[in-house]
């Protein structure tokens, strides 16, 4: 409401972005110098070496039998999918303990009143946690595109496809990301925040599992399940209605990150 | 003068618990502000509010002639606020901080290491730029909570007390400092430590329960406090009728066991006709001295707490858990 009253001029909205590039700036930097942060990087791309060469190992076994067949699945349908679902389920543990420290850490520390007597609202704080803390998550998805693209010197991956998993990685984590920066504004405390997240996460990524047995219910939950739309990208699919339900669920854990900020300058 | 801040029927309710209570006041630049008062006489709650990190119950606040629920931003911008835990990133080195703070607080990139070098120099911490500030010291970090606070020029200075846990010689430091900001800009601070008031402000208020209970100049405090009494110990004493007959006498109150406490005129001291009389008549008299009132006392009477002659020093009580 008071946002409707601010002038919405030009310098607000340069000023706006300046000030959300500085808070993600400080995100980003407190990652990238926290060993924790390191090592869960470590952690992943040794887990998902591994189950990467499982799958391709278990490819080769195949490789005879699907040359024999017409129409047969390819590279990127057996080894590509199922290596980013892994690195989908991976990450789903993984990152509440990126995302936890984001806010509540700072709420603990006090340095949080840092950011509330700055001039910048709520909304361009949210935005900028939101924002380091996912360009954070990229350049951990880009490092795990690497390998299956090491596939390439060797035979020819179906690139369409490959960009289609990739993406659907990419919007997943900005739920993650959107997910973890809610819980963080939750509580002070940052193992409390990646317990919350990672329950937040598990919920919607198994949501669909429950209606597999009564098709009318199992509608709505797949439309609101993050796997059944992560699905559709790990084919190959790219549908609007995925890239719409990923947007939107960030938008909203990014609302009600505001909202509970809001909530906590009223504190009772 | 410059009108810095205007606060007005400020409140603040938790729950059924009023922390503020119709709070009003206003501070002008070169102006030192002090809000005295207990633990959880709403002191931090005042200064949250007015730094905009609690939002107020009722009332108006006014920074640098911006509102500070209608403009958040700009009033903001006026404002530097150092909380009671400095609010600090330990994984930052000093000066990489500061400039985070600039940037917070809209300072361009190019004047940024202006702003960054000339708030260390303030505050002491020229050589201390590349330090971790998770290895600083007690009284390291109070100065980087301080430079944050001042690193964007603010007019508003807010300090919720400044000099807690700090040693004698820090401690005069930052008062020395605090004086020097208070030359060209606005300056609060709270604490419960009176002498630092008396060492540092130019206005008291005193805030008990909530309520703005004092607000006067620290001169006139000073005065108030002037010494109007005079105790005297007698070996031999004369009844209190004799006593108060000898010139510039008002009144004479017999404590203890040969100790009179004598009232006068502030216009007739009596110190000589007493030491005289008491040479001519052979009262004995072996201790005369004035009776100052402390802050301590006013303090402690206005905030309806004990006043007896042993006054408990406040500064020993500031242990207190909120």
């Amino acid at each position: 409401m008071k946002s409707l009253r601010w002038p919405i001029g030009a310098a607000t909205r340069v000023n706006d972005m300046k000030a959300i590039l500085t808070v993600a700036g400080r995100e980003l930097a407190g990652l990238f110098g926290s060993p924790l942060a390191w090592l869960l990087i470590a952690a992943v791309q040794a887990i998902l070496g591994y189950l990467f060469l499982a799958q391709v190992d278990a490819f080769l076994k195949v490789q005879p039998s699907l040359a024999a067949t017409a129409g047969a699945p390819g590279v990127t349908d057996l080894i590509i999918g199922p290596y980013f679902t892994n690195a989908a389920a991976v990450l789903l543990v993984v990152a509440p303990f990126l995302g936890m420290r984001t806010i509540s850490e700072e709420l603990r520390s006090g340095s949080f009143s840092l950011l509330r007597s700055a001039p910048l609202g709520n909304t361009q704080i949210t935005i900028g946690k939101y924002l380091g803390l996912y360009l954070f998550y990229l350049a951990v998805a880009l490092l795990l595109a690497l390998p299956p693209l090491l596939l390439q010197t060797g035979t020819d991956l179906d690139l369409g496809k490959f960009a289609a998993v990739l993406l659907g990685l990419m919007l997943l984590l900005s739920l993650f990301a959107s997910a973890g920066v809610f819980a963080s504004s939750l509580t002070p405390q940052p193992g409390l925040a990646a317990t919350i997240t990672f329950a937040l996460l598990f919920v919607l990524w198994i949501l669909d599992w429950a209606g597999n047995h009564t098709p009318q219910a199992s509608q709505a939950l797949a439309h609101l399940s993050s796997f059944s739309h992560f699905r559709n990208l790990s084919t190959g699919l790219v549908d609007t209605h995925d890239l719409a339900y990923f947007a939107l669920i960030s938008i909203a854990f990014l609302g009600l990150t505001v909202r509970q900020l809001e909530a906590q300058r009223l504190q009772r | 003068m410059d009108e810095l801040i205007r606060v007005e029927h400020l409140c603040r309710d938790y729950g059924d618990q009023r922390a503020v209570v119709d709070l009003s006041f206003r501070l002008h630049r070169g102006e030192i502000l002090g809000l005295l008062g207990p633990n959880g006489a709403g002191k931090t709650s005042t200064l949250q509010m007015i730094t905009g990190n609690l939002a107020p119950s009722a009332g108006r606040i006014v920074v640098a002639g911006h509102d500070l629920l209608d403009r958040p931003r700009k009033a903001k911008r006026n404002i530097g606020y150092l909380p009671e835990t400095p609010p600090l990133h330990n994984d930052m080195p000093v000066a990489g901080f500061l400039r985070y703070c600039a940037r917070l607080h809209e300072i361009p990139r190019r004047r940024c290491h202006r702003a960054v070098s000339s708030a260390m120099e303030r505050c002491g911490l020229a050589d201390a730029g590349d330090r971790l500030i998770g290895n600083l010291s007690k009284g390291y970090r109070q100065r980087v909570g301080i430079a944050q606070a001042i690193v964007h020029e603010p007019d508003v200075v807010v300090l919720d007390e400044p000099t807690v846990g700090l040693d004698p010689i820090q401690i005069r430091e930052i008062r020395q400092l605090i004086r020097d900001l208070g030359k060209d800009r606005g300056v609060i601070l709270s604490t419960h430590i009176l002498p630092e008031v008396q060492a540092t402000c130019n206005r008291v208020q005193i805030i008990h329960n909530g309520s703005l209970i004092l607000s006067k100049g620290t001169d006139q405090i000073n005065d108030r406090l002037a010494a109007s009494t005079l105790v005297a110990r007698f070996n031999r004493a004369p009844d209190t009728l004799t006593l108060s007959t000898l010139p510039g006498i008002s009144g004479v109150e017999q404590f203890g066991d040969n100790r009179y406490r004598l009232l006068f005129d502030p216009d007739h001291h009596p110190g000589e006709a007493v030491v005289k009389a008491a040479a001519a008549n052979d009262w004995g008299l072996y201790e005369l001295y004035p009776e100052r009132r402390t802050l301590e006392q006013m303090f402690l009477r206005l905030t309806g707490a004990d006043l007896s002659d042993e006054v408990t020093p406040v500064a020993d009580r500031r242990s207190h858990p909120r």
